[in-house]
């Protein structure tokens, strides 16, 4: 018997419309674990460095992770993989909802859809009946809508459908995969979709999810659950109110939006508004928000309410999270939240990324206002700053115009368009925009995440440790005194010792040497959420979360009857880290890549910046050129890997 | 019929709060897998989330007892200016709708309030329901004593109500010569 797996991955090669149930390894939990980390092992073994995104070859991975279908709370996230078309690289972007745990109700780990359909489809999963539908008629609905006439036409109201819209339908690197409230939005995913003519994934499942010692995985959901209760009960002081709590980003019950209206970036990220958040404006968002918002919302096997179901005035009822609940009206430079809750609707049916298309939609009224774009590209466009979003939106999904340029995101469009074009797209890195701060001094910390991971997306790196120092020890002292998820008591020294400014203060402090210990400490905490599917508002993404180092070992032992202790799974997510790099370098990413926006702060320093990357690719057992050493590679059991890379050339200047 | 006192037991629901988790439905499972917590299945849950989320519907609906027939019209109710699917409120296993019946073999489902040996607290429902939607109450009653059917008994009369006594009889001597 499997226990916490199902140990069946779904095999669907469109081209063929052979659909395969397959057996995998019962080995690869504990080389793997799971989730992230069993998807980038098939793309290592199966996908090579050659294979373009929009190639037949480039797999769409769907993956659940070990926890989801179990009692962990919170375990609801589904890992989607592929060649990304914005970055090239590895992408990995993840959705909460209901859609992974059902998969494994049917008896699946993972949906690998291979090659593409010549015609639109859909796939239906019904426990073992799994059919690939006919969508012609599908083309062109919205992705909510397309998820409610599927629910219909198959008479099931509780199947869990994942679906593109006309973003994904027409390739556009910035469009979703919806499901529920949630969506896996980042990279593209739902333009590899579209490339593969799949409109939907729906799914069904009526089947056991076995656990090898279930009264004791219980009995540690317990605690657990009481802790999720004291937190809730229990929010940390001195810090900004959405970080005092755990759960992803409360923005749809949070109404308090200084910090954001005033510290984001308006436009194309590029204007601070220090002065918005007034006493008008306040009130005015406020009331919009609660005004917009029916109910708050879970997702499956959560006692967290991070979305929200949004009825807003005449806008058709649709559901929503997290911060594009602000980022069209602050791109758009428009005042009020009542544009943004009415786009969102929009954006939300056509399956676009809330926080790269609102500034791809800014760079474009950029590029006019500069006179990249002309009267006529302009042509029909409204004079009003929402008609003119709302335009450019329609052009954007539809490819029309300079849509078609606007849709491969604001890196590929500069490439288009020029030297000035060049200039006005600041905001990427490894060609995917990033959140709309801009900052005053370097934060090492920061620098680290943003340089390094393969994410691409600091929202989905940061999170166990403190954003900034604490101002008074008073208040460094009452953080630390209850903090058992740390990995190390000592490290609460750091935190006392860390200032708001001065030699203790960034961006010398922490040291290049703590940050490296930091950062990599919440970059394994987020693979170990990757590789279970837990969500990272309850672990990686939040400061002293309810899982942790501490607790992962023992549940994980618990459902699985594998005898895994820190040490053991710390190597296991090293594992799959290092493949998941060595994936990417071997796709030729190297050190030259690793650099945030040149204007994310203000105040930079390219020694302490050299000093810092060199310090913690030492750390993480990589070289010079961000590539894991041989040495790394044999120490995780990942020798054929080095071989690879030996092989193709990846190493260079005599490095290994 | 002599007079009991029995101690009525009552799931207090406040959907209004329920946010439509199903955090209860694998709690359920889970307590009555066997053994116990061995496995979960929502599917196989004695309560249901009944689920329609841009209208705004989140219910939860606890398995009551199994009927073999179907009513003979179904009902819909609109509260609040909601309109609740057919039978929405119905808390009855029956040949209407797929819920409330083991999906292997379709016998019917029934909450039990999770007795148990020792007696649990409150149900396991209840206990995982993080966010108060669900509330348990007890309080005493005077009723006429009656004989109750335990599972087994429960699941041969829906077997006799689909396939006759003499088919079940037979089966169950054929079954229990094969040892």
């Amino acid at each position: 018997m499997r226990y916490a797996e199902t140990g069946y991955n779904l095999e669907i090669d469109l081209a063929t419309r052979n659909i395969e149930r397959v057996e995998t390894d019962p080995n690869t939990i504990a080389t793997h674990l799971g989730g992230l980390g069993t998807s980038v092992k098939l793309h290592w073994d199966r996908v090579s460095p050659e294979v373009k995104p929009f190639d037949a070859e480039n797999m769409l991975i769907f993956s659940s992770g070990l926890f989801n279908a179990t009692p962990a709370l919170s375990a609801n996230r589904t890992v989607v993989t592929f060649v990304s078309p914005q970055s090239e690289l590895l992408a990995y972007p993840m959705m909460g909802g209901f859609w992974s745990s059902e998969l494994k109700y049917a008896g699946y780990d993972k949906v690998i859809l291979k090659n593409k359909s010549d015609k639109w489809v859909y796939i239906w999963i019904n426990n073992d009946k799994v059919e690939i539908r006919d969508a012609t008629h599908l083309k062109g609905k919205g992705a909510l809508e397309t998820q409610d006439i599927i629910r219909a036409e198959l008479n099931e109201p509780r199947a869990q459908v994942a679906a593109i819209g006309l973003a994904g339908e027409n390739r556009v690197f910035t469009a979703s995969i919806e499901q529920a409230r949630s969506s896996a939005s980042r990279l593209g995913g739902g333009a590899v979709m579209g490339d593969k003519k799949v409109k939907a994934i729906a799914v069904r499942g009526t089947k056991d999810i076995n656990l090898a010692n279930g009264e004791k995985f219980y009995e540690l959901m317990k605690d657990v659950t009481e802790y999720i209760k004291y937190r809730n009960a229990n929010p940390i002081p001195n810090v900004m109110t959405i970080l005092s709590g755990i759960g992803s980003p409360q923005e749809m019950k949070h109404t308090d939006e200084k910090w954001h209206s005033e510290n984001f970036m308006w436009g194309n990220a590029r204007t601070r508004r220090k002065d918005f958040w007034t006493p008008e404006h306040a009130e005015d968002w406020t009331s919009t928000q609660l005004g917009a918002i029916k109910r708050l919302i879970s997702c499956f096997n959560c006692p967290q309410q991070c979305g929200a179901l949004i009825s807003y005035k005449d806008t058709p009822r649709y559901m929503a999270k997290c911060f594009g609940k602000l980022t069209y009206s602050m791109a758009a430079m428009v005042d009020r939240l009542d544009f943004n809750f009415r786009i969102l609707q929009r954006a939300t049916e056509y399956g676009v990324d809330s926080f790269s298309t609102p500034q791809i939609l800014a760079y474009a009224v950029e590029l006019k206002e500069a006179g990249v774009f002309t009267d006529k590209d302009f042509a029909g466009c409204p004079e009003d700053k929402e008609g003119r979003f709302y335009w450019l939106l329609d052009r954007v999904v539809r490819r029309e115009g300079i849509g078609d340029i606007l849709a491969d995101g604001t890196w590929w469009a500069a490439q288009k368009l020029g030297k000035t074009a060049q200039d006005l797209a600041h905001n990427t890195i490894k060609k995917h925009e990033q959140l709309p701060l801009k900052l005053s001094m370097l934060d090492p910390l920061y620098f680290l995440m943003y340089s390094t991971n393969e994410k691409i997306s600091i929202t989905q790196i940061e999170g166990n440790w403190p954003q900034g120092a604490f101002a008074t020890m008073e208040q460094r002292q009452g953080f630390v005194k209850d903090w058992p998820q740390l990995p190390d008591p000592s490290w609460k020294d750091w935190i006392l010792e860390w200032e708001p400014r001065g030699p203790k203060g960034i961006p010398y402090y922490p040291t290049p040497e703590i940050a490296s210990q930091i950062v990599d400490w919440m970059e394994m905490l987020h693979n170990i959420d990757d590789a279970v599917c837990m969500c990272a508002g309850m672990s990686s993404f939040c400061l002293k979360p309810p899982y942790h180092i501490h607790n992962f070992p023992k549940l994980i032992s618990a459902a699985t009857g594998l005898d895994i202790d820190e040490a053991g799974l710390k190597k296991i997510v090293n594992r799959s880290r290092n493949l998941h790099r060595a994936y990417n370098n071997r796709r030729g990413m190297t050190r030259v890549d690793e650099k945030p926006p040149q204007d994310h702060w203000k105040n930079r320093f390219p020694e302490l910046e050299e000093k810092l990357l060199d310090t913690y690719y030492q750390f993480k057992g990589w070289n010079k050129d961000g590539i894991p050493t041989k040495e790394r590679l044999h120490e995780l059991d990942l020798d054929y890997v080095a071989a690879d890379l030996q092989k193709r050339g990846i190493y260079k200047d005599g490095q290994s | 019929m002599a007079k009991v006192k029995k101690i009525v037991k009552t799931i207090k629901i406040d959907a209004d709060k329920c946010n439509g988790c199903r955090s209860c439905e694998i709690a359920c499972s889970a307590f009555h897998s066997t053994p116990k917590y061995s496995n979960n299945n929502p599917a196989r849950s004695r309560i249901q989330i009944i689920t329609q989320r841009a209208k705004d519907i989140f219910m939860p609906v606890l398995a009551g007892e199994y009927t073999p027939a179907e009513c003979a019209g179904r009902d819909i109710y609109i509260i609040d200016g909601k309109e609740y699917e057919d039978c929405g409120f119905c808390r009855a296993s029956c040949p209407s709708r797929d819920i409330f019946k083991e999906p292997d073999s379709g016998l019917p489902l029934k909450c039990d309030m999770c007795e148990s040996d020792p007696p649990r607290e409150k149900p396991m429902c209840v206990e995982w329901c993080l966010n108060d939607v669900l509330k348990y109450e007890e309080h005493e009653e005077e009723v006429e004593e009656e004989v109750k059917l335990d599972d087994v008994e429960l699941g041969l009369k829906s077997m006799v109500d689909k396939f006759g006594i003499e088919k079940v009889i037979d089966t169950v001597a054929r079954m229990s010569q094969k040892g």
